[in-house]
């Protein structure tokens, strides 16, 4: 005979303290992305079609980098939230693990493929490692 | 046994054939509009990624985004952006338990559908 109470028993295992996490993080990212998704779109749609000038001169600036960074980075995680849900509704046992890594694994390297662009504006490589900035032939922003 | 004749009574409401609520639609293209959109985003970044690789590779990106296809997919992907936006607002107010009532909803139906479509030809106009 145990002494244990039920709840003793099952306090701090499984679910029992992540549960809403998930749906919290959703809500969060979606608060988060109101303001985001105006303030990125608005020098997006500028710089969008100007040519190289364009994009320089736009995300040369630190408020339109950051915020396309920052909206970038959210929207993927976001994405990676809300598609597991997808995921999950309808498919489930090994297709759904896959699918659930493969998303996380896609979002991840999105959002990371999002911060790579503003590269430092002198970036010197040493003759011996050229390959420590991104691209020797590019101005960089 | 019972009830072995069932009459040729109909069955409860079955998928294939229940018409959906347009709340229920819209519920359900607020998930294809969430996944769709990606469609754009991959291209967004890709602009990017361009942009910081070389200013020749650049305008690669910037004319293909530019062209038909790219604002084909440009501009659904920016509506489906909307349509989700609008629908999520819509989404906190059910959260905090506001707006389930059927009148309620009838009506913030087409608030959703109208401000999805405002906010995208808002977007063309001014950006």
């Amino acid at each position: 005979m145990s002494y244990k109470t039920d709840y003793n028993a099952v306090a701090g295992l499984g679910r029992a303290n992540e549960g809403v996490h998930h749906f919290w993080m959703q809500r969060l990212t979606s608060i988060a992305l109101v303001p985001l998704t105006i303030l990125f779109l608005i020098p997006f749609g500028r710089a969008l079609g100007g040519g190289h000038e364009a994009l320089v001169a736009t995300y040369g600036q630190f408020g339109n980098a950051v915020t396309a960074i920052l909206f970038i980075a959210v929207a993927c995680w976001h994405f990676a939230i809300g598609m597991q849900v997808v995921i999950e509704d309808y498919l489930a046992g090994g297709a759904r693990l896959v699918l659930v890594i493969l998303t996380k694994l896609f979002s991840a390297t999105l959002a990371v493929s999002g911060i790579i662009w503003p590269s430092p504006p002198s970036c010197s490589a040493p003759e011996d490692r050229p390959n420590v900035c991104l691209s020797n032939r590019t101005t960089h922003l | 046994m019972a009830d072995v004749n069932r009459g040729n009574r109909p069955l409860s409401p079955h998928l294939q054939i229940y018409r959906l609520p347009l709340v229920a639609k819209i519920s359900i293209m607020t998930r294809i509009t969430g996944v769709g959109m990606m469609a754009g985003g991959i291209l967004v970044v890709w602009w990017f990624v361009a942009g910081a690789y070389s200013p020749d590779y650049f305008a690669v990106a910037d004319a293909l985004l530019t062209s038909w296809f790219g604002l084909l997919v440009l501009v659904g992907s920016l509506w489906a952006l909307w349509f989700h936006f609008a629908n999520g607002i819509r989404h906190f107010f059910f959260d905090l338990g506001k707006g389930f009532d059927l009148p309620t909803v009838a009506r913030s139906n087409w608030y959703v559908i109208g401000a999805s479509v405002v906010l995208t030809g808002l977007t063309l106009l001014l950006v």
